[in-house]
């Protein structure tokens, strides 16, 4: 095609190079999540637990665990298990759980609705506060708000997130009865809805319990809180660095000069440009959300994908571990490449280049 | 190392504009980074805090009041709050917390130092081997790369202390198999712009061997970036093995280890807020100090990133 034309069509163009951008990144999930497979397999084959003795228990004839060890494929090849692993993973079956003894995948569909929830009020108690703080940080830079910012910043990432949720238990519940407890619930409220949603804040406010929605909130705020402020912290320092890059541009010298209000240059003008790359920022810091809430949800007893995999660890049950960590792992990767796609997406630059 | 020309102070011999000798110039390099980075104050707090760490891990036995692992009377001394004998208080097993904080810094400076040495060398060899070499090895090396990264770190280093067992040597090792992907990548970035350097031309054709170039030319200038990038995850490294430990997945009890001491005062953190703070403003002070360091350090080494 000559230059013309393409430049005519500049915009039908842009389609395709966007569809073969998403078979790529296709590709490459497709690469990772074999990865995945393969290093949750070998995790799973080193481990010191006998796989067979934990499904027949250690009283078994030795008639009974040689079945059960022909039953579960550890007389053939370790490529043939393999292919039975790959094969069972991918229809979603991890086994079952030693300890809830209910298919791992249940265990988890019950159990993710709990970390999504909670990892998405602290996103959003995150971003709602990190993108004003990072801009006046930006806009002030060198001046005492700046400073402020970046000590708030430093202790996010230097503080252990269990001790911090232990100290706001001790405080907020303990001492001065602000919020409630651990869990996620109050017993009194569990069979006052149909968790149809899983995610209880929009169950109880679709069925106008109100008194039920109340306690939830006040279930959530302090761990959403804890871990809202960790990826603040995030958000604010990214945002003021692109904020930085935006403001010394000249395109906003121009406005100035045009006589621009201020306000409507950095919230308007620059805070426009800077959003691209913060949507990625959000994205990745949603993603290690699900990381923080490991110790989040231990500290909490918050019933969701961090504190089933914590506990199934200490109850050495494997199948059920390596199934969390296989599930968690693609939800990571998935959300990794959505910020890549949603990058070139936003930014025209970007677009037109590719 | 030569001796200083006379009449001339060791102040000038250091920033010297011709060096006399190899050692004199890299002396020289190491006292104009000592001076850039001494101006930066809290780059300097972060130094203070570290080396106050190494201090109090090196002189445990003369620090500490108390016995780390034997606790005194059980019926007079379990749980005391802070006080003048007990600076932060006793545990539930009538243990001094001050003694074992600071006989945890053993523990801590050991997981740090050790992860650090394992991961660092892994992630340059591969950074450097895969962007030296190119092509087929460069793809296979940064596949399996990224693939680690894929993971988030704490979660894959819980599933490998699961397959290995508890305890705070599986602990190591777990997350030195989760921290070498960034330094890794490092490497290779760096590798790129060097390896077309004219001076790696010349000793190619000099007939330098493959694994010489990397080791002799390439792997040294790769290492102030990764240097760096390793002080800037030594919070991260403290962080993640303390939370291992709190989750009963590194060091094991008795053991003085902050995480699992955590742990072990959270059952009574409501009417006892000593025991589980104490070993916490432990953990935080010295991830602060790291992470201090770690950017005066970034500034100074490194004033194309971002500040």
């Amino acid at each position: 095609m000559s230059t013309a034309t393409s430049l005519a069509e500049g915009r039908p163009r842009a389609l395709p190079a966007i569809l073969g951008k998403a078979i790529r990144l296709l590709a490459t999930i497709a690469v990772t999540i074999f990865g995945l497979l393969v290093v949750t397999f070998l995790i799973g084959r080193v481990v010191p637990v006998d796989p067979v003795l934990a499904v027949v228990g250690d009283r078994a004839s030795q008639s009974t665990y040689d079945k059960a060890f022909v039953e579960l494929g550890l007389d053939r090849p370790l490529y043939v298990q393999f292919g039975l692993y790959v094969e069972k993973a991918v229809t979603g079956d991890f086994g079952e759980s030693l300890l809830t003894k209910k298919p791992i995948i249940e265990d988890i569909a019950r159990a993710f609705p709990a970390t999504l929830e909670l990892a998405t009020v602290a996103i959003l108690i995150g971003t709602l506060f990190g993108i004003p703080v990072g801009v006046w940080a930006a806009v002030r830079q060198g001046k005492l708000v700046d400073q402020v910012v970046r000590i708030i910043g430093l202790m996010g990432y230097s503080a252990p997130i269990f001790w911090l949720g232990l100290l706001g238990l001790l405080l907020f519940y303990a001492k001065w009865g602000i919020v409630a407890g651990p869990g996620r619930i109050d017993i009194s409220y569990e069979y006052a809805f149909t968790p149809t949603t899983g995610l209880f804040l929009i169950d109880t406010a679709m069925q106008g319990q109100w008194a039920a929605f109340r306690n939830v909130v006040s279930h959530i705020a302090l761990p959403a809180a804890l871990l809202g402020y960790f990826s603040m912290a995030y958000i604010a320092r990214m945002t003021r660095s692109f904020m930085l890059n935006e403001l010394a541009q000249e395109y906003v010298v121009t406005a100035r000069v045009k006589g621009v209000a201020e306000w409507r240059i950095i919230w308007v003008h620059a805070l426009r440009n800077a959003a691209v790359p913060l949507v990625t920022v959000i994205t990745l810091s949603y993603a290690s959300l699900l990381e923080g809430s490991v110790l989040t949800e231990t500290v909490f007893a918050w019933p969701g994908l961090g504190q089933y995999l914590t506990n199934s660890l200490q109850n050495a049950d494997m199948n059920a571990v390596l199934g969390g960590t296989l599930l968690i792992g693609i939800i990571f990767v998935g959300l990794n490449l959505l910020s890549d796609f949603l990058y070139t997406v936003l930014d025209p630059r970007v677009r037109r280049r590719s | 190392m030569s001796t200083p020309v006379p009449r001339q102070s060791l102040g000038e011999w250091l920033i010297s504009e011709q060096p006399a000798s190899r050692n004199q110039a890299r002396l020289g390099q190491i006292w104009r980074t000592w001076v850039l980075f001494s101006g930066n104050r809290l780059g300097m707090i972060g130094l203070g805090i570290v080396v106050l760490l190494v201090l109090v891990a090196i002189f445990a036995n003369v620090i500490a009041p108390y016995d780390p692992l034997l606790g005194g009377d059980l019926r007079t001394e379990r749980l005391l709050p802070p006080s003048w004998d007990h600076l932060m208080g006793t545990d539930d097993l009538a243990r001094d917390i001050f003694s074992r904080v600071v006989h945890g810094a053993r523990l801590t400076l050991l997981v740090v130092a050790l992860v650090a040495i394992i991961a660092t060398p892994i992630g340059l060899l591969v950074g450097t081997v895969s962007g030296y070499f190119g092509g087929w090895v460069d793809t296979l090396l940064m596949r399996i790369t990224d693939i680690f990264l894929a993971f988030p770190r704490l979660i894959l280093a819980l599933a490998f202390v699961a397959a290995l067992g508890p305890g705070i040597e599986n602990a190591i090792i777990a997350i030195a198999i989760t921290s070498w992907p960034p330094y890794a990548r490092l490497a290779r970035a760096e590798t790129l712009t060097i390896r077309n350097a004219e001076h790696i031309d010349a000793i190619r054709l000099q007939g330098a061997s493959a694994p010489r170039i990397i080791w002799g030319h390439v792997v040294p200038l790769c290492l102030s970036s990764v240097i760096i990038r390793v002080t800037l995850d030594m919070a991260g490294i403290i962080l993640t093995a303390a939370g291992l430990g709190f989750l009963g997945l590194g060091a094991q009890p008795p053991q003085p280890e902050w995480g699992a001491m955590i742990a072990g005062g959270r059952r009574f953190i409501i009417d006892y807020w000593w025991v589980a703070t104490m070993p916490g403003i432990a953990i935080f002070a010295v991830s602060l100090g790291f992470n201090l360091l770690g950017d005066g350090l970034r500034d100074v080494l490194d004033p194309k990133a971002e500040k």
